[in-house]
This record gives structure tokens, C-alpha cells and sequence, in this order.
């Protein structure tokens, strides 16, 4: 935990109400996000019970499996699942913007928007990601063949499960999570994964504390687990009977027995389910109050892109993900993430001063007010001659950088300061930086108004740089070097139903 | 036992001979801290561009890179060599002076038939070629996915590396690749032994740089399978201060008399430790900083001169021959700050990762748990404290605040233990002193140590190499 969020906790605990440790949203939030709650049954692998599905506050819809144990159950419930989530995000592919490429010698062409899936909390991005892997390599002939939306829907869990894995991304985020990094609570990081508790610390109803709202959140009987598990004093009082009654008049003779075992399930889970239906809406709507950051936009692009291309290749019948990287794709992987989650953390930082806060308690940024500008400065020394215009910030903040650090500001990305000079004050510990600036001012030696910082300009440096590096290069799978085994023998992802260990024969699935 | 010399070279001759054979694709050499793997490469690159190998060599940093350079130019001068680098990247001058030495970007740059040396990074950017022979530098250090991207431009290799030091890192948390034999989150070596578990695995026995009091304690607490000794006797180096010296510059806060026992205790045994008063604080935390600046100055200013094998007259102990050790760069900034305007202004100060294969005379070391309410994994990590205790041929003082065996006690491990993986989940075995270790069961790797299970480890399988965690490493020296 970062010292800023540490005095953000100890604040909320004399509030008694949660503080904003972020003064933006980082994230993209959809105007028809697909609220998605599930809950597994207790003792078997995400073996799925329910979910609470749906665009609408108002009209949730409820899928639930009666007997989890029952495989069939399990897939027919995963058939149901998937006529809600692939007309969902199907729908997004229609219009579409060219965006051009290659140096504007080309275009490609993206979707104007993309599905997004929230769940409460991590252990539901869990839960789509190990469904999509029991789903997607289902067979629609053979054994026990399934419905070919299935399989189709376990590519879509697994797309989104990955998209959720790369930092940055929108499509599939967790709201626990997604309020955390915009809220500090009075409570331990584990009380915030309780989703009903940090909701109320954020936003607690009207003439109550959220510290003592967040306290009667935590019954059950009030406040469901928010799932994929469930209460263990629900499983064992009320569903372990329900469900045996279900199983009693599913082998009895009598349908509408049977109908009404299912229907008294129903109204059992709508009653785990429906509490935190609420919650998810009252935290999104909490989220969207918030203004996005000002590279959110840019973000979810980047989400659409990789929409569109995943759409495209579904749509061509592309195969099911593979169901774990080879060494090149594995290495390959990694290094994506890598990129993302550094230009991630740095766009927040520029997005946010109170992000940046944290990097100017760590010396990697300070702020200042601009003392002495030179515009018009040039540098004759070189061959021929450049602007290099020099400033004079005074800063109150702590300035470890050592002179030839290259530094730029959030407000001017495109332009470096190279520091100078740094004079230690002697009144009130501050400091004096001269900066030597280069970029950002056009081609000729007089710097175009506005884009030298003026006398009396409150701004601020950092080393942190979004600086373009190019991405990596790797070898092709088929030029696996001998050091990683060589190139593999089979490839999973061409013919993933004929290996041995494929999901379709685990015992689990 | 023998002489330290001998048992030393009876490894390099037989790293040598294989590497002659050619009989496997690879040749693994693992390295204790200043056992001269240096110059292994050397005399190895010396003796492959002999017989004729085409040859490249693939090193970490650009600063490794120029001393191998300036190694190799200086070991044999005739030998053409190219440095491959960055566009922006100017020559230094230990690379400037070799008339041997053609620097470029490109490949075509440097020159047919030589010897060509470069970051892993840079190697990552050559996309044509192959040479049939590379030796990897520091090798632990490596990632295996930096290996994936560079293992076509090799046929065979020399890997050679210290595996007691930080393991590789990544931002990324992901238990994705747990398990797979190519998870790229491990370090090279560890991935090309898993592919490959036929090559040959060489250790280098002796510490030149340790004093035996450091390698008594570096070698158990951090290399508890292999060991390796000091290349010196007790007695054969020796710190000697100025005790009378005039306190000039003393830095506000720790008491100058506690600071003078402290330097007195390292120089007369080889460690000291500078114990401050529990309390949780911020990660730059002020007196500790203080108290490191304070007791390099005061090594300094005491005049310290080092008698060793290399200087029978004695050295002085000047700036460039003091360090101050960290975990985070924001601690080194500070201390930094500390020591600016005063003689000790050229003092190194670095993080762990950057002091990784430097040697000094007498270092202060910042304890990674110092002060911490919580003990993370990052700062759990083994190989950061082995770092920061074995890169001085004197003396090193440690600073800390009192209270880190209850923080290891209050923070017990709660690393996800995954089943079926080809690495067995860490246990916690009970040595014969009572002390607590967590070690990681594997199978047997070094061949070249008869006695590597001399340990007072109760171990019912063979002991393994590396990967253990060891959370007493705190205790050994707090």
C-alpha cells in the first residue's frame, strides 16, 4: 500500500466514509454494460448454480442450473447463457470507423463500440475464464454432444477472461477492483473484496455513516455474498433442501411437482442474486459520476480494436483458444502485458494529479511554479543553431534528479526538459530547477505562443516518460529454439479435439 | 583440502574441456560471488576465438558489456572485437582506448570474423545469422523469454552466472505459466536445464572477493546445497582505520560514537551491524538514510586503508571503493542527497540490481526489511540480500531497525502452492541449530561437488540447487 493510500485509509477512518484516492476515472464505462453475476455450487469445481444477467437494472434475467452435479444441466444452462451473451456482442459489430494505418497509407476498419462485461468481484473474472475453458472445446457431434453456441460462447468467456488480464482494459472488469483503485475504505483490503461493504463505504445511504452501513452489509441475511460462492448457511439451510426436493420430483412422475421444485430454486437464488444486482448498479453508478481520465478514450480503442479482430476471426470459424501457450506464444504474451501494464500506470499518473502525487512523494516528479522563462533562447554551439529555451521552476517538493535527467510535463508530452541546473533555497526548503527545453515548438527559432511555460505557470515534471518503444520481436513458433524445447511436435490449437488431455475428456468438465 | 587455486582451476579446465568436446549443446557454469567468472569468459572466448569458432557473447547491461570488453581487449589484444550497440550509446572510454574494438549498430558495422558482444537486448534486435558459438554472461540474471528471443543466432553455448543472486522479475502477476517447462517468468538457466537436463553443470569452488568471515556466512545462508569458500585465509587481509581522525562531516541524527563502534567492529571483523530502534516508517526512512551516509563517511574520513593479497603495503579506502546498498532507488536517491557536497559525494549508492557484479572494499547495507510493517516477496527475495551482502572484499555494515525476526514471524509465507508442477513446492525443514528453512527439494544438478551435501539440512531426497527461499537469509545477518 502506497503512503498517500495509507493516509487516504486513516482519513476515511475519522470520516467515516471512503476517500477518493483518484480524482478520475480510469476506466471506460460502457452505456450498456452486461451486469453478470454468477454463483458456483459449493464443492465442485465452477460448477455453475446461477447467474443474474442483464443491460437493464430493471429487468435482470435469471438463468439457473437446479442440479449442478448433472453435467447435461450444466451445458444446457451454458446454451441459455449463451443466447444472452453472443446476441450481446454480436450487436456491437455493426457500425463501424476506418482508422487509418501504416503511415495513413491504409485504413482498417473497427467497431464504434464493444460489449462490456462487469462482475462483482476478481473471483468472477475467475469464474468466466475457467467456464469459457469447460465450454470452448466442447463437441457438437460425438458422446455427449452440445449445442454449437457453446462452444462459441466458451471462445467469448475466454476472450474476455484474457482482455481482463491485460492492465488497461475495460471489457471485463471486476467492481470491487474497479472502485479499490478509485476509493480508499476504512477497512482491510480484504473487507473491500466484499463487495456489499465497500459499496456502502462509498456510498452509504442518506443520514448513515458508510462506516456503519459497511458494518450491516456484512450479514448474509441482508447482504448475500456477492459470489461466484455462496453462503454456507444458505447452502446447508435452504438450497441443500430445495435442491433435494428438485431431485425427489425430477425422479418422480409428477411435472408439476417438478415445476414447482424448480420455480421455489428460483426464487431462492433471485433472493441470493438480487441484493447484489442492486449493488452493482449503485457502484456503477457511482463510477460514472466520476469524468474520465483523459486516456480512457484512447484505451478503449485499443479494446475495440482487438473486439473487431476477435469478431472477425470468430466469425471465419477461427479455432478455440489454445489451452496454454507455447513457449513463443507464452513469451510473447508476457511482453504485451508488460507494455500495457507500464503505459498504463504512466497514463494514469498524467491523467491525475493525485496519481502523480504519489510519484512526486517518490522523486520521480515534482511540481512547481515557473520563475524565469526565456522563450526565445538559442543554442548556437552545434552546427547550426536550435531553440532551446530554458525555464526556472521553484518547487516545494523534494527534486532527487540529478542534472541531465531528461524530464517532460503531463501538459506538454511532446516536449523534453532537460534539467540543468537544481539550487537548493535557502527559506523553506525549496528548490530552484533550471530546465532546458527541446520539442514541441515547431521547426523555426521562435517558439509559437503557448508552447514555452510562462512566469507564473503552476507545472509539473516527471521523469516517467510514454516515450514509443518498438515492440519486441520473436521467433515463429515453428523456430522454437532448442533451449525451449524445440518446435512443438502438435499443435493444439490446430486440431485442439484430438489431444489427449483436452477439457472435453476431463473428468470435470 | 586443497589449495583453493588448484580446486579452481581444475573446474575452469574442465568448463574448458567441455566446451572442446562439443559433445552437448550447452555448458552450464554456476558462480558464487567473485569466484572469477569474469574471467572464465575470458580465457573461454579466448580459447573458442583460438580454435577458430565464430563467436558472440551475450551479456545483461551495457555496463557488463564494456567490462568484458575491456577484460577481453586487455587478455588478448590482437583478437578483433565489436561492440553491437544502441545509436545513441557512446563508447566509453575503457572500450575507447582497445584499438581492437569496432563499435556499431548493426551487424555489418562490426566486422566479419570477430568477436561480437552485446546486451541481450540489443541480440533480441539482430534478426539474420547464426554463429556456433555464444557464451551468456550472467545468465541467472536473464529471462528465458530474453533467451527465446535470442537462441537462433547460436548453435552452441557457455552459460555462465551466479545463481544465489535476484532471480529475474516481471511487473506481470500471472499464475498463467506456473508449471510450464518455458515459463518465461523463470530465469534462463532454469528453462534451458528443463529442455536440456543433460548438460554439463559446473561450479566454481572459491570466492576470490569474499573474506573468509563473509564467505562463512554468505555460503550457508544463501548457497546452502553447494557452498564454496574464501580464496583467502583469515588473517591474509586487514582493515586499518585512524581511530583519533577528525569527525568533519557527520550527517544529523545517529549518534557519532555508535557510529564510530559500529566502523570499528567491521574493520576488526568483517561485519558490524548498525541496529536502530523498531519502528514502522516510510520506505525512505530518514535516519536509517542518515545512518548509512554517516557510516560510509566515517569509514572515509577514518582513513581506512585495505591490506589484502593484491596490496601488501596496503590500499587507502577511497570513495570509489565504498558502496551503499539499498532495495528501492527512492532510498538510494535520498542517501545520495545525504552525501552530496561532502567528500563521500562519489560514494556508490545503487539498488540491489545495479550493484549486481560490482565489488568494493567496504559496503553499508540498507536491510530490504528494515522498518517495513509487512514482509512482501520483493523484499523476501534471497538473492537481494545475498546481493547486498557479498560485494565487499573488507568489511560490510548493515543498517536496521530491531524487529526483523517478529516481522518474519508475523508474515508467514502465503505463496499459492501449485500441485503438479515440475518444480516441488517449497518446504520448511528444521536445520540442526533449530533454525527454520524453507527449501526446495530437486533433483541433484551439480556434479562437480562431492561434498555438496555437507549441510545440517535434514533432507530425505537429494539436495537441490537453487530456488530455495530462505527467510532466516534475514536472520543470518539482522
Amino acid at each position: 500500500m502506497s503512503t498517500l493510500t495509507a493516509l487516504a485509509k486513516a482519513q476515511a477512518v475519522a470520516a467515516g466514509r471512503a476517500q477518493p484516492i483518484a480524482t478520475v476515472r480510469h476506466a471506460h464505462i460502457s452505456d450498456m454494460p452486461l451486469v453478470f453475476i454468477p454463483l458456483t455450487m459449493a464443492g465442485e469445481a465452477n460448477a455453475p448454480l446461477a447467474v443474474m444477467v442483464g443491460t437493464d437494472e430493471d429487468r435482470p434475467e435469471l438463468l439457473i442450473v437446479p442440479q449442478p452435479r448433472d453435467r447435461g444441466l450444466r451445458f444446457d444452462f451454458a446454451a441459455r447463457l449463451a443466447e444472452i451473451l453472443l446476441p450481446y456482442a454480436e450487436g456491437f459489430c455493426s457500425a463501424t470507423e476506418a482508422v487509418p494505418t501504416d503511415r495513413k497509407r491504409d485504413v482498417r476498419y473497427r467497431y464504434l463500440d464493444a460489449p462490456q462485461i462487469i462482475v462483482p468481484a476478481p473471483a468472477g473474472i475467475g469464474f468466466v475464464r475457467l467456464f469459457g475453458r469447460s465450454t470452448r472445446f466442447r463437441r457438437t457431434d460425438g458422446d455427449y454432444p452440445v449445442l454449437p453456441t457453446v462452444p462459441l460462447l466458451g471462445r467469448w468467456l475466454t476472450f474476455f477472461a484474457d482482455r481482463a488480464e491485460q492492465p488497461g482494459s475495460s471489457m471485463l472488469l471486476s467492481l470491487t477492483e474497479m472502485l479499490s483503485a478509485h476509493w480508499a475504505t476504512g477497512q482491510s483490503g480484504h473487507e473491500d473484496a466484499h463487495l456489499g461493504s465497500l459499496v456502502n463505504w462509498i456510498a452509504p445511504p442518506p443520514g448513515m455513516s458508510g462506516a456503519k452501513a459497511a458494518r450491516l452489509a456484512e450479514d448474509p441475511e441482508v447482504c448475500p455474498p456477492a459470489g461466484p460462492a455462496t453462503d454456507p448457511g444458505f447452502d446447508n439451510d435452504v438450497l441443500g433442501p430445495a435442491m433435494e426436493i428438485y431431485r425427489a420430483a425430477s425422479e418422480g412422475d409428477d411435472p408439476e411437482a417438478e415445476r414447482a421444485a424448480y420455480r421455489e430454486l428460483e426464487d431462492l437464488l433471485r433472493g441470493q442474486l438480487a441484493p447484489t444486482w442492486e449493488l452493482m448498479w449503485r457502484g456503477l453508478r457511482v463510477m460514472r459520476s466520476m469524468p474520465p481520465g483523459a486516456s480512457v478514450e484512447a484505451r478503449w480503442a485499443q479494446d475495440r480494436d482487438v473486439f473487431s479482430d476477435f469478431s472477425l476471426y470468430v466469425q471465419g470459424g477461427g479455432a478455440p483458444q489454445a489451452r496454454r501457450d507455447g513457449a513463443v506464444a507464452a513469451a510473447t504474451r508476457l511482453h504485451k502485458l508488460e507494455r500495457a501494464g507500464q503505459s498504463y500506470a504512466i497514463e494514469r499518473a498524467f491523467d491525475d494529479p493525485l496519481i502523480m502525487a504519489e510519484h512526486r512523494l517518490g522523486g520521480e516528479a515534482f511540481v512547481g511554479e515557473v520563475t524565469l522563462s526565456k522563450p526565445d533562447r538559442v543554442d548556437d554551439t552545434g552546427k547550426r543553431p536550435v531553440l532551446r529555451p530554458r525555464i526556472q521552476v521553484v518547487t516545494t517538493d523534494p527534486v532527487l534528479f540529478p542534472e541531465g535527467t531528461t524530464l517532460v510535463s503531463p501538459s506538454k508530452p511532446q516536449q523534453k526538459g532537460r534539467v540543468i541546473f537544481v539550487t537548493p533555497v535557502e527559506d523553506g526548503g525549496k528548490t530552484e530547477v533550471v530546465l532546458e527545453l527541446s520539442g514541441g515548438m515547431g521547426r523555426g527559432l521562435r517558439a509559437p505562443a503557448g508552447s514555452v511555460p510562462e512566469v507564473g505557470e503552476r507545472i509539473t515534471y516527471t521523469s516517467l516518460s510514454l516515450g514509443y518503444a518498438p515492440p519486441g520481436t520473436f521467433p515463429s513458433r515453428e523456430e522454437t529454439p532448442w533451449t525451449h524445447g524445440g518446435p512443438p511436435q502438435y499443435s493444439i490449437a490446430d486440431d485442439p479435439l484430438d489431444q489427449g488431455d483436452h477439457a472435453a475428456t476431463e473428468d470435470w468438465s | 583440502m586443497s589449495a583453493p587455486g588448484a580446486a579452481a582451476n581444475a573446474v575452469v579446465d574442465a568448463v574448458l574441456a567441455d566446451l572442446g568436446k562439443g559433445s552437448h549443446r550447452g555448458v552450464v557454469v554456476d558462480s558464487p560471488p567473485g569466484a572469477g567468472k569474469s574471467t572464465l569468459v575470458v580465457k573461454a572466448a579466448q580459447v573458442l576465438a583460438a580454435a577458430g569458432e565464430q563467436l558472440i557473447v551475450i551479456a545483461q547491461t551495457n555496463e557488463q558489456v564494456d567490462d568484458l570488453i575491456d577484460r577481453l581487449a586487455t587478455a588478448a589484444p590482437d583478437l578483433p572485437i565489436g561492440r553491437l550497440s544502441a545509436g545513441d550509446y557512446r563508447a566509453s572510454e575503457r572500450v575507447q582506448q582497445h584499438r581492437s574494438v569496432t563499435v556499431g549498430a548493426k551487424i555489418g558495422d562490426v566486422g566479419q570474423g570477430s568477436v561480437i558482444i552485446a546486451t541481450a537486448a540489443k541480440w533480441a534486435t539482430v534478426a539474420d545469422g547464426s554463429w556456433a558459438w555464444a557464451i551468456v554472461d550472467e545468465a541467472y540474471q536473464m529471462r528465458s523469454d530474453a533467451l527465446l528471443r535470442v537462441a537462433s543466432r547460436f548453435s552452441r553455448a557457455l552459460f555462465v552466472g551466479d545463481p544465489g543472486q535476484l532471480d529475474p522479475f516481471s511487473t506481470v502477476e500471472s499464475a498463467r505459466w506456473t508449471g510450464l517447462t518455458w515459463d518465461p517468468m523463470l530465469s534462463a538457466v532454469s528453462v534451458l536445464l528443463r529442455h536440456n537436463p543433460d548438460l554439463p553443470v559446473h561450479r566454481l569452488p572459491v570466492s576470490w572477493r569474499l573474506p573468509p568471515s563473509a564467505a562463512e556466512v554468505v555460503a550457508p545462508a544463501f548457497y546452502p546445497f553447494t557452498g564454496f569458500r574464501a580464496g583467502t585465509e583469515p588473517g591474509d587481509r586487514s582493515l586499518v582505520l585512524d581511530v583519533g581522525s577528525a569527525r568533519v562531516h557527520v550527517p544529523e541524527g545517529p549518534d557519532p560514537d555508535a557510529v564510530d563502534a559500529a566502523v570499528a567492529q567491521a574493520a576488526a571483523t568483517g561485519w558490524a551491524l548498525y541496529e536502530l530502534p523498531a519502528r514502522h516508517t516510510i520506505r525512505t526512512d530518514g535516519e536509517a538514510a542518515a545512518a548509512c551516509a554517516a557510516l560510509a563517511l566515517r569509514v572515509l574520513e577514518a582513513g581506512a586503508v585495505a591490506v589484502s593479497e593484491r596490496s601488501r603495503d596496503g590500499a587507502a579506502v577511497d570513495a570509489s571503493r565504498i558502496a551503499i546498498g539499498t532495495a528501492h532507488r527512492d532510498q538510494a536517491a535520498v542517501i545520495r542527497n545525504l552525501l552530496r557536497g561532502t567528500p563521500g559525494e562519489t560514494i556508490t549508492v545503487d539498488t540491489a540490481n545495479r550493484l549486481q557484479g560490482r565489488e568494493y572494499d567496504v559496503t553499508v547495507v540498507l536491510h530490504p526489511l528494515s522498518g517495513r510493517r509487512d514482509a512482501t516477496a520483493f523484499h523476501l527475495e534471497s538473492g537481494r540480500l545475498c546481493v547486498l551482502t557479498s560485494r565487499h572484499r573488507h568489511a560490510c555494515i548493515v543498517v536496521a531497525r530491531a524487529g526483523i525476526p517478529d516481522l518474519l514471524d508475523a508474515h508467514p509465507s502465503t505463496d499459492p502452492v501449485h500441485l503438479n508442477t515440475a518444480e516441488p513446492a517449497p518446504r520448511v525443514v528444521r536445520s540442526a541449530s533449530g533454525a527454520r528453512r524453507e527449501v526446495c527439494p530437486r533433483e541433484q544438478r551439480c556434479r562437480t561437488t562431492p561434498e555438496a551435501g555437507k549441510q545440517d539440512l535434514d533432507l530425505d531426497s537429494s539436495p537441490g540447487r537453487r530456488e530455495f527461499r530462505r527467510r532466516d537469509a534475514g536472520r543470518a545477518i539482522a
